[in-house]
This record gives C-alpha cells, sequence and structure tokens, in this order.
C-alpha cells in the first residue's frame, strides 16, 4: 500500500505560530501567520486552518499581503527567497531569489515594484534595512539582486521598523536611538533618549514602534512600559513626543487602528490596551488574555484585531474588544515536566500548557482540545515569584481516573506538595477533581503509575518519592455513609533501607510491581506487597524503569545514569543482558514488545528500536537531532500501517513522537511530507465562496464530492453529476434575496428543483475556468514543485536535523544507509 | 574656612503663601505673581529671575486676577469688589476702584491696553476705560446668569470670551451683546457631577476658544460656529488654569493634581497645512493644585498651593545650552525676613503679621569638627508680637544690642523698647510717632544701636536719633535730584559713619550720615542689586547683584577696590555665576578684615581675598581636604571661595562673633506638613 520510502525525522506540527506579527486578509477572513517553515492560513470565523503554504525551505520570517492585489501574500525567508502566493488557492505564484538571509518584510502600495528586507550581510548581529526591486517576469523563478540599502543598525525584529505615511518616511529603533529615514529628502533624523546614561532611566530602550497611518505621528514602546508618541520629527530641535504609561513592564507591540483613531498596546499583563485618541485617559481594556501579548496586528478592513500570544496562541478581536476566536497551537513557552503522555481517551498528546493546566493536543489536526486547570489558582504573572508547577501526571484505568502531582518550593526546607485524582465524568465528558492528597510524601515525588491491568477489580496508583517510601493508594468507596461516593486512601507504604526511591513501574498484567531505590531495583508483589526479589548492579542510579510487554513480560528493563541499560529475566532473577548505552528517553510501545530507546551522544541523539528478548536492535537511527531529547511517547494508530520491511515495522501499529530540549515536537515519518498534507489542504478549498448556512449544508456537501471527482478523474463517469450551486443564478437570488420581499415557498418550490437537475449546460458552466491565467499557473506551478524536489534531493546531503528541515533522504543515500546498518548490527551482538 | 560652632535654627516656621495668580508682562519680561495673602510681587526674568519689587499682602485683599495693562500698568482684583492699581516706583497701591459687582473673580485687560474687563460674582462684565491716571467705568455687558470666573480678548479686540459655570459666551466688545453661548458638558468620566466650572478661557486669533474647567477637561471650540472642535481629558481632578504663548503656537494648563500639560500646534503631517492642537509634555513639578500658568516666548511658568514658582524652559525655543535652560523653582522671597542681635544672641523672626524674638541655645560642650554638640540650655522664644490690623509687615529690624524692634506694615510703623531683667522682658512701644513715619520699606539700627535708618515709599531716607523712652531729632536725608526711587536695601558702616542705600534699579548711593549729605554714587550696572554691606575698618562697600556678581567699593577712595578689579578682570567661576537664588546678606568677620561671608538659599560662602581666585578648571565646591593632607596640596588647592552647602535651604547667616556661626534654615519637608493634604492619587504598585 504506503511506498516505503527511508523513515525520516520530521516536524508534526505545533510550530510556532507568534513568530511574527499575523497578517489580515484584505477582507479580514483570513488570517496569515508563519509557522516554521510554512505560512499558515485560518479563517478568521471559524479558527480552522484552511490552507498550509509550503515551499520555502527554512524559517519563513516575513509575510505581507501585496498591495497591488490583495489576493497575493509575499513572503521571505532565511533561505533567501522572497515568495509571492496566492493564498485563496494556496498556491505559489512567483519565487524571487535575493540570495541572502531575509529577516522581515515590509511592503507598501506607493514603492511601486520594491519590497523592503533587513538583512545581516558582514557580522551577525547587525541587520540592515534594504529595498529589493521586484523584476516584473512571466517566468517562475526570478532573481531579484537589486538591492538598495536605506538604513543601517536596524534590529533584527520587524517590530522595531515601521513605514509612515504611505512609505514617505520610515522609523526604526534600536536601543536608545530612533531613527526616521525620508524617502524623498533622503535625511535620517536620529532621535536619541537623552536620559539613556542615567542609572535612574536605565530601562526606556525602545522595544517596538509603529507609524500613524493618516498624520505624521510615531509611537514607540520602551522597556519601562511608556510609550511615547512622537510630532514633529522633521525638524531634530523641534520635536516633541507625549507619553502614555500604562503598562508596569515593557511594551511588547503597538498598532495603530487603520483609521489612527485609537492605539493598541500589549505586554506582559496580558491585557490589551486600546488607547482612543491617544489620549492618557481615555483608554479601554481588554484584560485576561492568558499570556503575554507578543504582537498586535490589525485587519486592513477594520474591523478585527489580533494578538499573538507567548503560549502560541492567536486570539482575534472584534473591534469592540470582544475575542472573537482564539487559534492555539501547542503551548511551548515553559518547561514540561510532565513528559508526554497520550490521553486513551481522545488519543490526544498531554503534556504541561498554560502555567497550571494540562493541555490535550491534537496530533492528527495540529490543534490543541482543551487546557485541564489542574491548580485552580489565579496566576500572577511577575518575575521573581515562585510558580506552584504542575509536576507529574499520569492517566490510569483506560482514562478514568487523571492523577497530578503538583509542587511549590520557595527555600530549601519549605516544600508544599499536592496530589489530586481526577476522575473522567462520562456526562460532561471532562475531568473532575475527586481527592485531593496534602503532602501525600515528605519530599519530592519522582514517579507516579496506575496499574493497568485489565483484570484487576481494584484501582491502584502508586507514588515514588525521595522520601524514602514508595505509598500505594487505591480507590475505596467508603468516604460517605451511602457509600455511593469513591476516594482515593494510602493503602500500602514500602520503603529499602531508606534510599530514595526514584521510579516505580508496573508489569503490564499489574501482579508486580518494581520500584527502583537509587541503585537497587526492588520487585514486588501487588497482592500481598510483599518484597519478592531485588536486583542490584552498582552502576549508578536508576534512571528509568519499564516492564516488556507481550511476549517479553518476563523481562524488566532499566537504565542508569552511568549509561548502562539492563535487562532482568524475572524469572531466573538474573540479568539477562546488559550494554553500555548512555540512555536518556525509553519509552514501551503499548501495543508490542518493542521498546525505544533514545541514547545521547556527543553529535547528537539516537534511536534504538528493540525487544528485549532479543538483544539485536530491530532500528537504528544515528543522529535524529542534535540537541537532547527530553521526553518521547508512543501514540497508537487508528489504522495500523503494514510496512513489510523489517525495519520499519516497529512503526506499524504506533507511531513514536519525541520533543527536543528546545521544545519541538518530531515525530518518524515515511511519507513525503507533500503527501501527507494533501488531502487536508485539498478539502477546505471549497470554505471561501459558501457560507457556513444551513444551505451550505445542503448543497456544499454536493460540491465537495463533486470536487473529489474531478481529483479522480478516472471515477468521473460512475458518480452523480451535480452542478455547482452558486453557479446557478435561481438559486443564487434565492439565497440572496431577504426573505420578505420573496414569493411564496410554493412558487418557488418547482424553480428550485428544477435548477437542481442536471443539464448540459451547467456541466458546461461548471468546467468554464474563471481565470485562465491561474490555470496556466498552477500548472506551471506544478511544474515548479517538480523543480523543487529535484533541488531538494540535492540539497538533503547534510543530515542534521536541528534546524526546521524537513528531509529526503535520496535513495543512493538510503542505500548507503542500508548497508551502514547491516555493518553495524555486529557491534550490538558483541555487547 | 575656619572653624565654627554653628547654631543650626530650624526654629523659624516660616510658610510662604501660596500663589494665586500670575502675570507675564512681555514687554518688560517682568512676571507679577499674587500671593493668597495678597501679596504681589515682581520678578525680573531678565535680572536672573530675581524678585526685584513687592507689595505686601493685606487680609481682606484676597486677589483673584492680575494683569499688565500697557505694558506697565498693574491691576489686581480680588474678592472684596475692588479692582486695585499698583504703583510700581514708589511700590504703593495707587488707588482701590469698587466695582459694585460682588467679588471679582477675573480681569482682563484689552490687547491694546486701553480697556480693563471684569467678571463680578453677579455675573456681570464690566467694561472699564484706563486713562493715564485711573480707570473708569464705561459699560456693563450682557449680564450672566452666575459669576464669571475666566474672561479672554480676542486678540483683535473685538469679541471677548467669559467662561462662567456650565457655559462659555462670547461677547462682542463693542456692544457688550451676548453672541454665542457654548454649553460644557458636565459628564466627568461618565459621572454626572453637578456643576461644571469653567476655570479658565484663551481667545486665538482664529477664533478658537479654549476652555479648562473643573471636570479635568481642555476644549477647543470653534467661537463662529459654537462648536466642540476636540476634548482632551486630562486630568481626573479641575483643569484651574490657562496660559497661551504669545505666537498662539503652544499653551499650557495647571491642574489641581499638580501636573502642568504643554500643548502644542502641530501639523498633522509634514506635506500639509493642516495643523492640530496635541498634548505633549506633562509636567510634574508641583505637589497640590496648579492656581496660575504663565506662557512666556521661552518658558512655561507655574505656581500654585504649594507656593513654589516654577519656572521652566522650553528647551527647543533655547538657542544655546546654558544657564538659562534650566529649570527654576523659586519658593523663598528674595530679602531677608531675620534680623540678628549678635551681642544678646537674639533672633527676631519677621512672619506675615507678627514677630517672633527668640533666645539662641547655648552649650558648654566642645568637640571636634562634625560633632553635634549637647545643648546645655534650649532656644528661648522670648516674645510673640502681634501686629494690630489686616495689613501684612513690610520688614522688621532688631537692633544690635537688643533694645530696639522696629517694624512696619503699609500704614503705622512700630518702634518697641526692650527692657531686660534677668529672665524677663519688658515690651514698652514707642508711642507719638511722627506723622510722616507712616510706613518704612526698609528699617536698619546702626551698629551702636543709637540711630534707626528708615526707607520709606517716597524715596526719602531718614535717621532717628534713639534715647532711652523716645527718640528726637528725625531727619532726613536729602532725596536724590529729580528721582522718585524706593529704596529697598540699607547698610550702615560699623563706625556709623556711612550709609549705603539701594533702589530696585538705580545704583547705590553712599551718604555721609553726620553730613546727611550724598557722598558718592557706585557706578550703575545693569542688575538689580541683591545685598549690601559695610565692611568695618575699611568701610569697603560690598555688593552682590542678581547675576552673582560680587564687587568692592571703597567709600572713602570713591573707587572699585584692587581686588574687585582683579575679580572682575578674571571673571568668576562658571558655577558661580550659575547659581540659582541670589546672595541675600552678605557679613563680615570681626576679627579677619580679608573675610567676606555672603550666603544664598543653597549655600554659604566665606570669600578669603587673601588667596587666589579660582578659573574654570579648578573645582568650585571643594570639599576640606582631609587633615592628614600636607599643608602644601592644601595651599595649591584652597582658593578664595570657600562654599558650605551643608545647611539649606538658608534664609538666614552671620557671624556671632569669630567663632560662632548662626545658620537658620528652613526645610521643605517642613513647609510641606503645613500645606493642605494634596489631591489623593492612586500610584502603581502602593
Amino acid at each position: 500500500m504506503v511506498e516505503e520510502e527511508g523513515i525520516r525525522v520530521v516536524r508534526c506540527g505545533g510550530s510556532e505560530l507568534n513568530f511574527r506579527r499575523a497578517v489580515f486578509s484584505a477582507d479580514s477572513k483570513y488570517i496569515f501567520c508563519v509557522s516554521g517553515d510554512f505560512i499558515k492560513v485560518y479563517s478568521t470565523a471559524t479558527e480552522e486552518c484552511v490552507h498550509i503554504l509550503q515551499g520555502h525551505r527554512n524559517l519563513v520570517t516575513g509575510i505581507q499581503l501585496n498591495p497591488n492585489n490583495h489576493l497575493q501574500l509575499y513572503s521571505c525567508s532565511v533561505d533567501g527567497t522572497i515568495k509571492l502566493w496566492d493564498y485563496i488557492d494556496g498556491i505559489l505564484i512567483k519565487t524571487f531569489r535575493v540570495g541572502c538571509e531575509l529577516h522581515a518584510l515590509f511592503t507598501f502600495s506607493h514603492a511601486e515594484d520594491s519590497v523592503f528586507v533587513t538583512i545581516n550581510k558582514e557580522k551577525p548581529d547587525v541587520f540592515q534595512l534594504a529595498s529589493v526591486k521586484l523584476p516584473k517576469s512571466s517566468s517562475q523563478e526570478i532573481e531579484a539582486k537589486e538591492l538598495s540599502f536605506v538604513l543601517d543598525y536596524v534590529n533584527q525584529s520587524p517590530k522595531c521598523i515601521a513605514f509612515g505615511n504611505e512609505g514617505e518616511y520610515v522609523a526604526a529603533v534600536r536601543d536608545f536611538y530612533l531613527s526616521v529615514y525620508f524617502f524623498k529628502k533622503k535625511t535620517t533624523t536620529r532621535f536619541t533618549l537623552s536620559s539613556s546614561r542615567n542609572k535612574k532611566h536605565a530601562r526606556n530602550n525602545f522595544t517596538c514602534v509603529t507609524c500613524h497611518p493618516k498624520e505624521d505621528c510615531i509611537a514607540t514602546g520602551h522597556k519601562d512600559g511608556k510609550i511615547r508618541l512622537w510630532r514633529n520629527f522633521d525638524d531634530e530641535k523641534k520635536y516633541t513626543y507625549t507619553c502614555l504609561h500604562w503598562h508596569h513592564d515593557l511594551v511588547m507591540d503597538l498598532a495603530f487602528s487603520v483609521t489612527g483613531s485609537s492605539l493598541l498596546s500589549g505586554g506582559r499583563e496580558s491585557v490589551l490596551v486600546e488607547w482612543r485618541e491617544a489620549a492618557e485617559k481615555n483608554k479601554e481594556f481588554l484584560p485576561r488574555l492568558g499570556a503575554t501579548i507578543e504582537h498586535i496586528s490589525v485587519s486592513p478592513a477594520g474591523d478585527l484585531f489580533c494578538t499573538s500570544h507567548s503560549d502560541n496562541k492567536i486570539t482575534i478581536i472584534h473591534r469592540n474588544l470582544e475575542a472573537s476566536a482564539v487559534i492555539q497551537g501547542l503551548v511551548k513557552d515553559r518547561s514540561i515536566f510532565t513528559g508526554l503522555m497520550i490521553d486513551p481517551r481522545t488519543k490526544a498528546l498531554v503534556l504541561n500548557g498554560k502555567p497550571g493546566h494540562l493541555q490535550f493536543y491534537s496530533l492528527q489536526s495540529d490543534k490543541q482540545l482543551y487546557n485541564l486547570d489542574i491548580i485552580q489558582q489565579e496566576y500572577i504573572n511577575d518575575s521573581g515569584l515562585i510558580q506552584i508547577e504542575l509536576t507529574k501526571a499520569a492517566f490510569g484505568c483506560y482514562g478514568n481516573w487523571l492523577a497530578t502531582v503538583e509542587q511549590r518550593q520557595e527555600k530549601e526546607t519549605e516544600l508544599e506538595l499536592q496530589m489530586k485524582l481526577w476522575m473522567y465524568n462520562k456526562k460532561t465528558q471532562g475531568f473532575v477533581l475527586n481527592t485531593k492528597v496534602n503532602m501525600p510524601h515528605e519530599d519530592h515525588i519522582t514517579a507516579l503509575c496506575f496499574c493497568n491491568a485489565e483484570k484487576s477489580e481494584s484501582s491502584t496508583l502508586v507514588t515514588a518519592s525521595k522520601d524514602g517510601h514508595f505509598k500505594v493508594w487505591i480507590l475505596t468507596d467508603d468516604s460517605d455513609i451511602y457509600k455511593k461516593a469513591v476516594g482515593w486512601t494510602c493503602d500500602f507504604v514500602g520503603s529499602y533501607h531508606k534510599y530514595q526511591a526514584t521510579n516505580c513501574c508496573f508489569s503490564e498484567d499489574g501482579s508486580l510491581l518494581a520500584v527502583s531505590f537509587e541503585e537497587i531495583v526492588t520487585i514486588w508483589d501487588s497482592e500481598t506487597w510483599e518484597l519478592k526479589c531485588t536486583f542490584c548492579q552498582r552502576a549508578g542510579k536508576i534512571r528509568h524503569l519499564c516492564f516488556g510487554r507481550l511476549t517479553c513480560s518476563k523481562y524488566l528493563l532499566g537504565v542508569t545514569e552511568n549509561g548502562i541499560l539492563c535487562c532482568w529475566n524475572l524469572l531466573s532473577c538474573a540479568l539477562e543482558w546488559s550494554t553500555k548505552l548512555n540512555v536518556r528517553v525509553m519509552e514501551p510501545d503499548p501495543n508490542s514488545e518493542n521498546i525505544a530507546a533514545i541514547a545521547q551522544s556527543s553529535v547528537g541523539s539516537d534511536l534504538f528500536v528493540f525487544k528485549p528478548s532479543e538483544p539485536r536492535p530491530l532500528y537504528i537511527q544515528k543522529n535524529i537531532c542534535r540537541e537532547e531529547v527530553l521526553w518521547g511517547v508512543f501514540v497508537p494508530r487508528d489504522v495500523p500501517e503494514s510496512f513489510t520491511s523489517e525495519a520499519y515495522q516497529w512503526l506499524n501499529r504506533s507511531q513514536f513522537y519525541f520533543l527536543t530540549k528546545s521544545q519541538s515536537l518530531l515525530t518518524f515519518s515515511t511519507q513525503s511530507p507533500e503527501e501527507k498534507l494533501t488531502p487536508t489542504s485539498k478539502q477546505l478549498l471549497a470554505e471561501e465562496s459558501l457560507p457556513t448556512t444551513p444551505f451550505y449544508f445542503l448543497l456544499g456537501k454536493h460540491r465537495k464530492e463533486q470536487q473529489n471527482d474531478k481529483l479522480n478523474e478516472a471515477l468521473e463517469n460512475e458518480l452523480v453529476q451535480l452542478p455547482l450551486t452558486e453557479n446557478i443564478p435561481a438559486i443564487s437570488e434565492l439565497l440572496r434575496t431577504p426573505a420578505h420581499v420573496l414569493p411564496s415557498a410554493s412558487f418557488l418550490c418547482s424553480m428550485f428543483v428544477n435548477s437542481l437537475l442536471l443539464s448540459k449546460e451547467t456541466k458546461s458552466a461548471e468546467e468554464h475556468p474563471d481565470d485562465v491565467d491561474m490555470v496556466e499557473e498552477k500548472e506551471s506551478d506544478d511544474s515548479d514543485e517538480e523543480n523543487n524536489f529535484t533541488e531538494k534531493i540535492q540539497d538533503t546531503n547534510n543530515t542534521d536535523s536541528e534546524e526546521d528541515i524537513i528531509y529526503q533522504l535520496s535513495k543512493s543515500e538510503e542505500k548507503e544507509l542500508k548497508k551502514f546498518r547491516k555493518v553495524d548490527y555486529s557491534w550490538i551482538a558483541a555487547l | 574656612m575656619g572653624e565654627f560652632n554653628v547654631h543650626r535654627v530650624r526654629f523659624f516656621n516660616y510658610v510662604p503663601s501660596g500663589i494665586r495668580c500670575v502675570a507675564y508682562n512681555n514687554q518688560s519680561n517682568r512676571l507679577a505673581v499674587s500671593r493668597t495673602d495678597g501679596t504681589v510681587e515682581i520678578y525680573n526674568l531678565s535680572a536672573n529671575y530675581f524678585q526685584e519689587k513687592f507689595f505686601p499682602g493685606h487680609e481682606s485683599r484676597a486677589t483673584e486676577a492680575l494683569c499688565w495693562a500697557k505694558g506697565q500698568r498693574l491691576f489686581s482684583a480680588g474678592l472684596n469688589g475692588e479692582i486695585i492699581e499698583y504703583d510700581l516706583q514708589a511700590l504703593t497701591i495707587k488707588y482701590a476702584v469698587d466695582a459694585f459687582g460682588g467679588p471679582i473673580w477675573s480681569m482682563a485687560a484689552s490687547p491694546n491696553g486701553s480697556q480693563l474687563l471684569v467678571g463680578c460674582e453677579d455675573g456681570s462684565v464690566k467694561l472699564f476705560q484706563i486713562t493715564p491716571d485711573k480707570i473708569q467705568f464705561e459699560r456693563n455687558f450682557d449680564r450672566q446668569k452666575s459669576r464669571i470666573l475666566s474672561l479672554s480678548w480676542h486678540p483683535a479686540g473685538t469679541h471677548v470670551a467669559a467662561g462662567s459655570i456650565d457655559y462659555i459666551s462670547v461677547f462682542d466688545s463693542k456692544s457688550g451683546s451676548a453672541i454665542g453661548k457654548m454649553l460644557v458638558d458636565r459628564q466627568y468620566m461618565g459621572v454626572s457631577k453637578r456643576k461644571c466650572i469653567i476655570w479658565g478661557v484663551a481667545f486665538l486669533s482664529d477664533g478658537t476658544v479654549i476652555s479648562v474647567d473643573s471636570a479635568g477637561k481642555v476644549q477647543i471650540w470653534d467661537s463662529a460656529t459654537g462648536t466642540l472642535v476636540k476634548n482632551h481629558l486630562v486630568s481626573n481632578a479641575d483643569v484651574q488654569s490657562i496660559a497661551v504663548s504669545p505666537q498662539e503656537d503652544s499653551f499650557v494648563v495647571g491642574t489641581a493634581e499638580g501636573t502642568v500639560f504643554h500643548f502644542q500646534l502641530v501639523s498633522v503631517t509634514s506635506s500639509s497645512s493642516e495643523k492640530q492642537w496635541v498634548r505633549t509634555k506633562p509636567f510634574q513639578h508641583h505637589t497640590h493644585d496648579v492656581r496660575a500658568v504663565a506662557h512666556s516666548p521661552t518658558a512655561l511658568i507655574s505656581g500654585g498651593t504649594d507656593t513654589h514658582l516654577v519656572i521652566r524652559p522650553l528647551m527647543e525655543k533655547v538657542e544655546v545650552k546654558n544657564y538659562d535652560a534650566a529649570l527654576r523653582k523659586i519658593t523663598f522671597p528674595h530679602r531677608r525676613l531675620v534680623s540678628c542681635a549678635k551681642k544678646k544672641q537674639l533672633l527676631l523672626f519677621q512672619f506675615a503679621h507678627h514677630l517672633e524674638l527668640w533666645r539662641l541655645g547655648s552649650t558648654v560642650a566642645t568637640g571636634k569638627n562634625g560633632d553635634t554638640l549637647p545643648l546645655s540650655k534650649n532656644a528661648d522664644h522670648l516674645l510673640h508680637l502681634k501686629t494690630k490690623g489686616p495689613e501684612n509687615i513690610i520688614c522688621s529690624c532688631i537692633s544690635p544690642c537688643g533694645g530696639w524692634i522696629a517694624c512696619s506694615t503699609a500704614s503705622r510703623f512700630f518702634l518697641y523698647r526692650l527692657n531686660y531683667e534677668h529672665d524677663n522682658i519688658s515690651l514698652q512701644r514707642v508711642s507719638k510717632m511722627p506723622v510722616f513715619l507712616r510706613s518704612a520699606l526698609q528699617i536698619l539700627f546702626s551698629e551702636d544701636s543709637t540711630k534707626l535708618f528708615v526707607a520709606s515709599n517716597q524715596g526719602s531716607l531718614r535717621v532717628i536719633r534713639l534715647q532711652e523712652g523716645g527718640f528726637t531729632h528725625p531727619r532726613a536725608f536729602q532725596p536724590q535730584s529729580g528721582t522718585v526711587q524706593s529704596m529697598c536695601l540699607l547698610a550702615v558702616s560699623p563706625d556709623g559713619n556711612w550709609l549705603a542705600a539701594s533702589g530696585s534699579s538705580a545704583g547705590v548711593h553712599v551718604y555721609n550720615v553726620k553730613q546727611l549729605k550724598l557722598h558718592c554714587t557706585v557706578p550703575a550696572y545693569n542688575f538689580p542689586v541683591t545685598a549690601l554691606a559695610i565692611a568695618p575698618n575699611t568701610n569697603n562697600l560690598v555688593i552682590a547683584h542678581s547675576d552673582q556678581q560680587v564687587f568692592e567699593y571703597s567709600i572713602p577712595d570713591k573707587q572699585y577696590t584692587e581686588w574687585s578689579r582683579t575679580v572682575q578682570k578674571q571673571g568668576f567661576h562658571h558655577l558661580w555665576l550659575q547659581r540659582d537664588t541670589p546672595i541675600t546678606h552678605i557679613s563680615f568677620h570681626p576679627k579677619r578684615p580679608m573675610h567676606i561671608l555672603l550666603h544664598d538659599t543653597y549655600m554659604f560662602c566665606l570669600i578669603d581675598k587673601s588667596l587666589p581666585l579660582p578659573n574654570d578648571k579648578t573645582l568650585l565646591y571643594n570639599p576640606l581636604p582631609p587633615t592628614n593632607e600636607s599643608d602644601v596640596i592644601r595651599r595649591r588647592t584652597a582658593h578664595a571661595f570657600k562654599i558650605s552647602k551643608k545647611y539649606k535651604p538658608l534664609l538666614f547667616v552671620d557671624l556671632l562673633d569669630e567663632k560662632t556661626l548662626v545658620a537658620v534654615e528652613r526645610p521643605l519637608d517642613d513647609i510641606v506638613a503645613q500645606l493642605p493634604p494634596p489631591i489623593k492619587k492612586k500610584k502603581f504598585g502602593t
């Protein structure tokens, strides 16, 4: 079925949406945001991703609407190209090669055929603003080397450069300077904040700048929370400014409304402030936006604003300051303590989200499903405050129970610890707090696991702690007199020679519990809580512990901090095998015997997939990424794949996801990214022309079917052909005319039904292309993609995956790799 | 400098009264300031912001409005319903005219200076014609419903805007009929206040009217159509004052929160000619209500309840960054309020309506430099002398022997004889003062306390011989031919032979006391004299001017001394010339003739004429070198100016004897503590 290519590490969504300001389409129906190497097009009404514009081979650093054709979008990237897109159809129109890294993009309508970019040529942190002349040519790939410098020594961030008064001047800020360059006079005026050397005012660095759309007025944001409105800045002596001060921390971004009547500002307070008529006393607030506002943008139509937040979220806000939609990506701005988990019910990835929350993230749709508030306390956003951290979480009993541990440690001796147990409520389809245990242990909890055996009647939870104990918690039903409510109580406390308990793990059938005490692994009978046996390897503290699955359930695997992977046989109570491997992450596949281990080496991280029963690994991939891998998880597939090749069989039932130190979520895939993403990008094409009315559900489906028909033309004759509804004047008139002026329904009915009937004319009308150019472009675009593809093969000689590059291995490389693997097998057997 | 025992006096509870009105005169670059007790002060902005004239206050004359007309004539009006004109030469009130409209709230002189408008409590606007020696009632404008709180003439003189309660009226100044009415919104942050008081209006030449009101709004109106053009909400409290620059390109408003906002007319875009008023910079130099603002071509001037007069130069109008570009804050009067009887160690403090006599404390302890010595005897409040009547005290003096106290109000002169019997004091007023001694601008006792010199306001100088139980021989010096210049400063030589007197502008005259004749006149200098003193033995007259220059003039030789010429040749240190406040008192060391002691508000200085003068490269404010340094280094770094900034703000410093210094301080915090509480503002993080 699936063509087997090499296994590649791919980025699986969850990339930053808040890297740059989002851009609205001219009619405010779409919002564009850069997301890694892609540009995502979202619908502002439904929050759905309509298209993913892909084609850049490195980080996309700027997007702007084409000022001369608002149905087109320019984008620039670190790969040195500027691309022009048709965002409605999601196709690439043109590529301009500039040849140096581009860091920001600016356009405005008066600069006929040139755009402005920031580049850095010489030193790594010296950036210049330059204008690029985009030559007019019909070809797809155009060299655009005509650069002319405008300003030197600018800030890298596009927030620090703004064009004003339809391109008459450009304002750039850096540190304590504001420079304004006038294009007509070709002069630069520079303003320095006079008090910059003064210690008291050391915090008034510029952070962002924006220009009034109608007046000669520049607004700048500062580190101390002030906003300055500069006027008369064409005269270095007579310039004047006004201060607006509400923010207590730095102003992250500023934006003027389309008419310039109000100024929007945001910062770490997560409050959007609207300054009406730029007056200090006349301001409106939109508070509780959840996280630091990093970018603000305004739709050209003026009806919508949007704020990008540090928790990878875009909030779309109405003109009357009401949040209307939230586009939430994977929350990534905090350290992940809980690791990656899979919610057994929704198959969603679960990890730390917003402060004090667990996020449920759908890997399939690259979308956050919901947030579960665990800590249930107001988050106070202030630096230096020690917050309550959600440190551990575990699902049990097929997703019926969720256990969480939160802690807060202000001083060495003052530890606040709380364990919460949440029950899944089928009615509300959510987790409800069931039991709260204050100070379940005396010290940090190091591990938390449920007994997930199918047979066991009672639910069991084990916590291991640094205080030297592990505790067994069971679900009892005697918490009230009617014996209806259930709660968790401590059933057994075990310890071993006052060693710190570091890990715990239940065997698959739930009969055995393994608890590691520093260097020693103890095996306990889960029925009687008797110590069965101990294993000691004297090779450092145990870092990870897991039982084998299915046929390998007699094996227990342990990883020590000194880099030894041990496998004990529980039947013989002896070490089966051990190998020297500095394993960072060890995850068992719940659907097979396979265990994935990621080892850290000096050059990067390597993946080993093995069965405990076999000394030979199933699959090895060296250097999957350059950084340290923090967490990994197997996600069961809904539909199992059927790879025949031995090396890929481990991916048949589950997919392996892992999270690196820089919080990029990666996975292994055999498909090319184009293949993977085609269905989603095609199926939503219908949306731009039809409003989501009840009629849409009646008629829009037909249209979709028809589009599918168009795709596989072989089947076209077998299916019933339905006309495109919006092309029939009768129906469109019917749908658009107000109800009170329509004739009676009985009169219309026959006309309506007739219009739905098939006719030769409608078919020809449907196939008639509305834009000939566009079709041409589509065709040429295809060829362009092919070109890209061949280039990609040539390009991907380096195998590091640190940057946001999607790898495709060439055939020759793949062969080499296979050879390499065959050769490589011998060494592990020798160990 | 030498070591002194310093009496650090902090019991002078002087509180200046709050500023009510400020009027700037563009022609003479002078500023008239009226205070809540009725005092009117005139500052010369060209002469380093020196307070050159003042008119004493009066309890019943609370000034509400102050204006200049025809360049040199100053009028004030107040709640007693009178319009007063001041005589700027004789420093007296020329006349008072009742407007018969109840309390007067506002006054404005027409742009050509020929007419004067007053706004009264009963809602009437009255027009007066200004004649060369008086004002004459001409016409009533259309009567309004409530009091007229603000008035402003159109620069062409054709129209008048009057701010009342809840509305602004526009009058035709010829006919006096109301031709427009602009209603002001009572809303204040969404809450309807009872009334909206228009505290100030300004009429611009293009017909724009700017109003400030009690709801915190600054509103810009089009007077032709009576429509609101723009509304700036600047404060949560009242906006109380407004002043427009003469070029009409900027204006300034003061609020009850102590903030002063600057508004500027800036073009909307660089290409278009359209302009708009934009609020630019806020200044928070005051803690209390800013009751009055003025706009000179180069500076914003504000004053209020917190008694400071703040002059804030506009940086964009300043050509060179020099001393004039610095912010000025004037708090204390530029005249002496303390006099000292050195032998008896008595201090006489002058307040608005009373005098206080204190005896300094004493100590028997000794200590090294910098120690605070414990008092063996606390300072004594000996006397609290209240004057009768509503008038403020103009001047006061205690004789060097401590036996006489003299003081004067605008209409009465008081002379008291003090008798000390051990700890008891008996006070006896010397009655039967001569008729001509009605008021005095300055009083001085001779060193041996036998003569009293009185400068009265018609330019006459008199000498009175004091005797036990009375006085004899009131004799007058021959007045200066032709001029009627009032003398404000007097100095007498310790041997009693010479008297130096200086007026507000002309030079210093030296009289021979024995012959009652003018001895000589010190060559005139551009800047007014701020302090005078005659040195003992040498009879050198030391003169300090408001531009911080100090001259030494030998009276017997009738010429500047050699030292003074050297100083003028070399010039003063630039930091010396950049000091803020004028020198208000000069005295001499009784044993060291080379030393001159002088002080201003923020420092006192001992000039040692024997040492070399500092040039611009040397450190002016050198801290005392450590004692372990060798004498050579100390001699090399030493220069003539030995400055101490330890005591400030200083109201008075003098040498009691060769080892003892008295310094009267008035900490600003103590003044703030006696003011009414300011409007409470929420401060973030508190």
